[in-house]
């Protein structure tokens, strides 16, 4: 006995030693301790080494005056304002894009995704095709393809190309004629959202009553009537201008109407065309994946073909789909970085700039990690709310 | 395709760096020593400054860069070069990713303090201009209100591009794009009305890029100073003064008349001047912590400063010397007494 426990006042240490919760909380310990300690080395050298070299440190830069210029901005930028406000610009740029970027890569991927699982052979040729091209070249290589494409291929200024009234295609960029300054359109807008509303909540009745007497109300025509009639109503109620601002060659460029730059619609064009083929391939899956008998019984219930995909396959699917559609949308997201090549000035490209203007890497690093962490955090807090929404519900 | 993205790549590197120790000040000298070759940032194509185009490197800045290792070495040909774009510069020096920057970098108050880098002196003088087409019809850079010009980031060439056109009172549309190659490409395909950057380099745009460089024009302003030079890591004397030294002995010896071909007979002379600075006297080496004969190495491998700027600047380029001179023919040029 006593060879096994050497020392009475051992005994109770080695019993704790080998407790199942104080072991655990042992580890925990030694593992944060780990982790707090390597956080702290990591700072600890920076900022040795920072000032060794003498080079600044801190945030106190955002308050600076920039003084480089920005080509496009959705807010006020000058090269008086400040490095927040640039960076700022390179935010909105970046979520302007990838927005824009998500819902024509979501239409265009939906659409080949349905084209792959179709009947026509020559459909499925194409949709299979244009995967196999765009997948498989790096995103890069596309960019520089397309924007070469753009620069050299289409003609100068003074040689616009004209294809529509007041519609201008040049090297530098896509000029488009828009509806000259009027109060109407103001309204036209907030009826075009009323619409959406109205839509909405016309959807909603119409499954009550759907639900309440077994009637079925056209909720989906009627609803885009709504959408589409109440701007135009509007329009007419304000006597119908039909005055536009139309863009004109002045001094060295078109001026008026909107401009949509190369760059803009390269990274654009770019990333649409290679996150369509992920989406185009996620749809097919989801759509294989509901069981043919699903389609089968719809139709067999009398169902129009329609409804079927509507009501019972797409639900099904969209359960499938919907998490690595989330994945598509983070990729596409944080390819947009890429722009940095061809000169579109997002996020990256500006902090860049604004890092080699100020030496503080390490802060500009730290921005641009944290706006991109933030902006993939929403991304995926909506698609997992809307995942939520689109499960099964267990009853 | 890679390199466009290694401006990133660099600064992710230089915070890593910077996290696992870095580069210690002071110790360079001992690092390259070690290493056996000067690891230099040159521009990654600029006919007549750096160019790799004829298989080799040549220009200029690598000249500054083969004038370090043949101090060091007593061989030109003991360097590495690392090509970088402009916004990448910096922070591949600050991360010790190269030992000295030799890439048309204007000195400034700010780079010279609070990005942590000290300037070892100035190897060409320039001023910003502008690039134009000649049919677009401009004459003065006055004219230019809404033109689209083409930048590279991260230069003093945006700011004073901002600068400049605030100052007039006029607009224009940036088009900023990291790679020289890629942004002079999109100034000749018609993208931008005009292409800015330092005089040297448009005249390398147009006499190396532009398929017909009588197409275009450089406009007669000169709208900034731009003293370009190697740059080292701030707090690092020793190596500070090898590189800086080796920039004065270039231009010392076209003071003293001494070139790659005479640099022999040279050794000969009885000017007590060049005597000590071919380490014919011993001393200077000593003082620099290298060989004594480290001058006639850099005259006798890359030649004297006038060699080097006839070579590379007067024959590729069409410019004369201007204000690279020397200051006995009305330049700047002015070499620091060796002794």
């Amino acid at each position: 006995m006593d060879s096994k426990h050497p020392s009475d006042a051992s005994r109770p240490l080695m019993a704790l030693l080998y407790d199942k919760t104080v072991r655990s909380i042992i580890y925990q310990v030694l593992v944060f301790g780990g982790v707090f300690f390597l956080g702290w080395y990591l700072v600890s050298n920076v900022q040795t080494n920072l000032d060794e070299q003498n080079i600044a440190t801190g945030f106190g830069f955002l308050d600076r005056e920039a003084s480089f210029g920005i080509s496009e901005s959705v807010i006020a930028y000058s090269p008086e304002s400040n490095y927040g406000r640039a960076l700022l610009v390179g935010i909105l740029n970046t979520i302007k894009v990838s927005l824009t970027g998500i819902i024509l890569a979501s239409i265009i991927g939906t659409l080949i995704g349905i084209g792959l699982v179709s009947k026509n052979w020559l459909v499925r040729f194409i949709g299979k095709t244009y995967i196999d091209v765009f997948r498989n070249v790096p995103l890069l290589l596309q960019l520089f393809f397309w924007y070469a494409l753009i620069t050299n291929g289409l003609p100068g200024v003074r040689q616009a190309l004209n294809p529509l009234p007041g519609t201008f295609l040049t090297n530098r960029g896509l000029y488009l004629p828009i509806p000259a300054d009027n109060p109407a359109w103001f309204w036209v807008f907030i009826a075009f959202i009323v619409g959406i509303i109205g839509a909405f909540v016309l959807r909603k009745w119409s499954f009550k009553r759907l639900e309440a007497t077994g009637q079925v109300f056209p909720h989906l025509s009627v609803g885009l009537g709504i959408v589409v009639g109440l701007p135009i109503l509007t329009w007419l109620l304000f006597g119908a201008p039909i005055e536009m601002n139309v863009p004109a060659l002045q001094g060295f460029n078109f001026q008026g109407g909107l401009n949509m730059s190369p760059e803009f619609f390269t990274l654009l064009l770019g990333l649409t065309v290679y996150t369509a083929t992920y989406i185009a391939e996620v749809v097919r899956s989801g759509i294989q994946s509901v069981p043919k008998g699903q389609s089968e019984a719809s139709t067999s219930l009398g169902l129009k073909p329609s409804w079927t995909m509507r009501l019972i396959v797409l639900p099904q699917a969209l359960r499938v789909i919907i998490p690595p559609l989330t994945n598509q949308y983070l990729n596409l997201t944080k390819n947009s970085s890429l722009a940095v090549a061809i000169g579109y000035p997002e996020l990256v490209s500006i902090s860049n700039t604004t890092m080699n203007q100020t030496g503080q890497a390490v802060e500009g690093v730290a921005i641009f990690m944290t706006v991109y962490l933030g902006i993939s955090l929403l991304i995926s807090l909506f698609m997992n709310w809307y995942n939520k929404r689109m499960a099964l519900v267990e009853r | 395709m890679l390199k466009k993205l290694t401006s990133t790549t660099a600064a992710a590197a230089l915070s890593l760096s910077m996290v696992a120790g870095g580069v210690q000040a002071g110790d360079t000298v001992d690092a390259v020593m070690d290493q056996g070759y000067v690891q230099c940032g040159v521009n990654t194509s600029l006919p007549g400054f750096a160019s790799s185009a004829s298989g080799s490197w040549e220009g200029l800045d690598v000249d500054v860069c083969r004038a370090v290792a043949a101090a060091m070495f007593g061989d030109s040909e003991a360097v590495q070069y690392t090509p970088l774009t402009a916004a990448q510069r910096f922070t591949a020096l600050q991360s010790g990713e190269i030992d000295v920057l030799s890439r048309v970098t204007t000195w400034t108050l700010t780079r010279d303090t609070s990005l942590g880098l000290n300037f070892a002196g100035v190897n060409y003088y320039d001023g910003q201009g502008f690039l134009v087409r000649k049919d677009l019809g401009v004459t003065s850079a006055t004219q230019l209100d809404g033109a689209a010009v083409c930048v590279e980031p991260g230069t003093t060439t945006e700011l004073n591009l901002a600068d400049y056109f605030r100052a007039n009172d006029m607009e224009f549309e940036p088009v900023v794009i990291e790679n020289t190659t890629e942004v002079t490409s999109a100034f000749f395909s018609g993208r931008c009305d005009v292409y800015t950057t330092d005089r040297g380099g448009l005249a390398s745009a147009r006499m190396v890029s532009a398929e017909n460089p009588d197409d275009y024009v450089v406009l007669p302003e000169v709208i900034s100073k731009e003293p370009l030079g190697p740059v080292v890591r701030h707090g690092d004397d020793e190596w500070l003064d090898i590189v800086k030294w080796s920039l004065v002995a270039m231009i010392e010896a076209e003071e003293y008349g001494i070139t790659s071909e005479n640099v022999d007979d040279m050794l000969d002379s009885t000017n007590p001047g060049i005597q000590r600075f071919l380490g014919v006297t011993p001393g200077m080496g000593e003082a620099l912590g290298l060989e004594e004969d480290w001058a006639y190495n850099i005259i006798k491998q890359v030649g004297n400063y006038g060699e080097a700027y006839d070579r590379n600047v007067t024959e590729k380029l069409g410019l004369d010397r201007g204000l690279n001179a020397l200051w006995t023919d009305g330049g700047l040029m002015y070499a620091y007494p060796v002794r």
